[in-house]
């Protein structure tokens, strides 16, 4: 009998919200580690708040923020290898950006343009995801390549609590511990699906023991707290390097934003919740650390913020200074080749546009 | 036909380290219908994989060993279990190259048999092209003959989009056929004449090929001249085979397996009409499945265009 109420359930935290930890498991990290993942999370958080914002002023479309996750989406981040494959949902937004995806880049996406969704050469990251779990499939595939060609990349899927009830998460998990790849299935479990919480999307109690039914090894992750989530991904990219295969991460947060800007979380939400994960804010217990070391001030932080806003509004300003593509870029994308008939569509909108004297 | 389709991939295989095969029963036991027959015993376990039985994780996987270099070839056992894979072939392979703005390709090939009269189990037999001709970024192939299903299999392989490969599995073994030992390619998007003709014009992809070409032969002892064409790819489409030869013979047949509304004879017809309307001298007919879901064994080859509906479709075109 296997009896998932008699599972012992355990979280990997190194610091917890106020700050503490465990001294000697606080040892490993060096300071120069601590303050780049508070200045990453830091520079993520307002770059989230400027896009919320910048939406709201009409300047951005439809924007999906991720306030509250930065330590599951940066310290996950730190833990891969450049040329590692990454396969984001919408709201990675801060692992694309620590990956190498260029601000600017992003900008061009939200803007609604097609070259929003050209990632530039060289960067290992699949274009955004919009159907739930589509990507783990994949991020599955991506892994099979890898291993059959001898080469040592690691994929990562990202996703939320949603996309485990999706039957391609199933299929995936599947698929990966069959044929041992080296595949990370990063959950962040920001408790919301949009308005459905948790406890009705599964029964289970934690998502990482899904892991267990593929034959595949899981953990449960204090997903706001990034030492923590970067030791967890670290060990997993590690084993799946070594050839030991896919591993499940619940990173278990909380999504402090509206769904997208077009929810209002109000309706499902009672504000006391949204208070109480407000005192486990993942940017607070590292910058609680790095002050009572002496390693970061009030000073430093209006710089850092100041800083990070001059690039948003370069990384703005150049995306639209930018020449925006027209209805006759397309047709270009569909196939290798245009056939035929999609080729005369194309010609029928240039001549339209020389008609009419359109750019 | 099912020989030819073996050896075409056993070919690519052997001329191209990255192409692979995965899918259900593709393994151990060749193919439901033989059509991998061999190739895991000639390339081994890392290059022909026996999946898990889930047909959107088949589709779902091939994309990403696509995207990181491999060739894949998938098999979806019949067609109709291709509902389950929707979004992986029309969401998301069908839109690799554009939501990624060229980026990245999605160089696979998707096989799988479909069609009619013989007998199978519900869902088996539908024939389903129609859905991936509404899907941009799709390529859909749909052989009559063993010459053409190979030479057609190797160019699908080599392609750089998606290809969606349909195999009609009463033809696997219905003829034989000479086939040349070596690699060739057939182009895709071109349309072959297969009896030419001044009177009718018949247009027809699949299995419903062969069937045609009877009647046609048929209908010239009794006086009817008809041209034949093989459409071979729906997309993409040659349209101006077709267009030319309704011009010569100003009526037009087309002939499909698929549901007639919404099948992909409609489009062929709304294209003769946008360029040839002039040249018809009779209203375009249409003999295709009915609207319903594909029947029960018993009553199929009353349901499946049949020679006595092509034959009264084609006295009807004459009277005009």
């Amino acid at each position: 009998m296997f009896d998932p109420d008699k599972l012992p359930v355990e979280i990997v935290q190194i610091l917890d919200e106020n700050g503490n930890g465990d001294e000697k498991k606080l040892a490993a990290f060096s300071d120069e580690w601590l303050l780049r993942a508070y200045r990453e999370m830091r520079r993520a958080r307002v770059i989230d708040e400027r896009l919320l914002r910048m939406q709201r002023q009409g300047r951005i479309g439809t924007y999906a923020p991720f306030s509250g996750q930065e330590a599951a989406q940066i310290g996950s981040a730190l833990a891969l290898r450049k040329d590692d494959w990454i396969f984001p949902s919408y709201r990675e937004v801060a692992v694309c950006l620590m990956h190498g995806m260029p601000l600017e880049q992003f900008f061009h996406y939200v803007q609604g343009r097609l070259s929003g969704k050209r990632m530039p050469e060289g960067l290992n990251i699949f274009p955004t995801q919009i159907i739930i779990a589509a990507q783990t499939l994949h991020a599955v595939g991506c892994a099979w390549a890898s291993k059959l060609k001898g080469e040592s990349q690691v994929s990562v899927a990202y996703f939320g609590d949603g996309a485990t009830s999706e039957g391609d998460f199933h299929e995936a998990m599947n698929f990966a511990a069959v044929y041992n790849v080296p595949v990370i299935f990063f959950c962040q479990n920001n408790q919301y699906a949009i308005s459905v919480p948790y406890r009705k999307q599964t029964a289970s109690r934690t998502i990482a023991q899904k892991a267990l039914a593929y034959g595949m090894k899981g953990v449960l992750v204090d997903g706001n707290d990034v030492l923590a989530v970067y030791e967890t991904m670290k060990q997993a990219v590690e084993a799946a390097r070594r050839g030991e295969g896919p591993m499940l991460i619940e990173a278990l947060t909380y999504r402090l934003g509206p769904h997208t800007t077009a929810d209002d979380p109000t309706k499902y939400r009672r504000p006391e919740e949204v208070e109480t994960w407000r005192t486990k804010d993942p940017l607070h217990r590292l910058r609680v650390l790095l002050e009572r070391r002496g390693l970061w001030t009030e000073v430093q932080e209006e710089a850092l913020v100041a800083q990070v806003n001059d690039e948003v509004t370069a990384a703005y300003e150049a995306a639209i200074a930018s020449k925006a593509g027209s209805i006759v870029d397309v047709f270009d994308y569909v196939y290798s080749e245009a056939p035929t008939l999609l080729a005369e569509q194309k010609e029928e909108v240039m001549r339209r546009k020389q008609r009419s004297g359109v750019r | 036909m099912i020989e030819a389709i073996n050896e075409a991939m056993r070919q690519e295989m052997e001329r191209d380290p990255r192409v692979i095969v995965l899918g259900e029963d593709v393994g151990e036991n060749g193919g439901v219908f033989r059509a991998t027959d061999g190739l895991l015993e000639q390339f081994g376990d890392q290059r022909v994989f026996d999946t898990p039985l889930a047909e959107s994780g088949i589709i779902g996987t091939s994309i990403g060993l696509a995207i990181n270099g491999m060739r894949p070839i998938a098999e979806i056992q019949f067609l109709g279990f291709v509902y389950q894979a929707m979004d992986q072939l029309a969401a998301q392979a069908a839109r690799i190259r554009f939501r990624s703005a060229g980026r990245f390709a999605c160089p696979i090939v998707v096989r799988s048999p479909y069609g009619g009269g013989v007998r199978t189990p519900e869902l088996h037999s539908d024939a389903l092209e129609a859905l991936f001709t509404h899907s941009p970024g799709l390529k859909v192939v749909m052989p009559s003959n063993p010459y053409d299903a190979k030479g057609l299999l190797i160019s699908a392989i080599r392609d750089e989009d998606p290809v969606l490969f349909l195999e009609p599995m009463k033809l696997y073994r219905a003829f034989r056929m000479e086939v040349p030992e070596e690699p060739y390619t057939i182009p895709l998007g071109q349309a072959r004449v297969v009896k030419e003709g001044e009177d009718v014009t018949i247009i027809a992809w699949g299995p419903t090929v062969p069937l045609v070409a009877n009647i046609a032969a048929e209908m010239q002892a009794k006086g009817v001249d008809a041209e034949v064409i093989d459409l071979r790819c729906l997309q993409p489409l040659d349209i101006d085979t077709i267009i030319a030869s309704v011009e010569k013979t100003g009526r037009v047949m087309i002939v499909h397996e698929a549901v007639k509304t919404g099948g992909f004879g409609a489009e062929v017809a709304a294209l003769i009409s946008e360029r040839a309307l002039f040249s018809l001298s009779a209203p375009i007919v249409r003999i295709a499945g009915y609207d319903t879901p594909y029947p029960v064994p018993s009553v199929e080859d009353d349901w499946l265009p049949n020679p006595a509906r092509i034959a009264e479709g084609i006295e009807t075109l004459m009277r005009y």
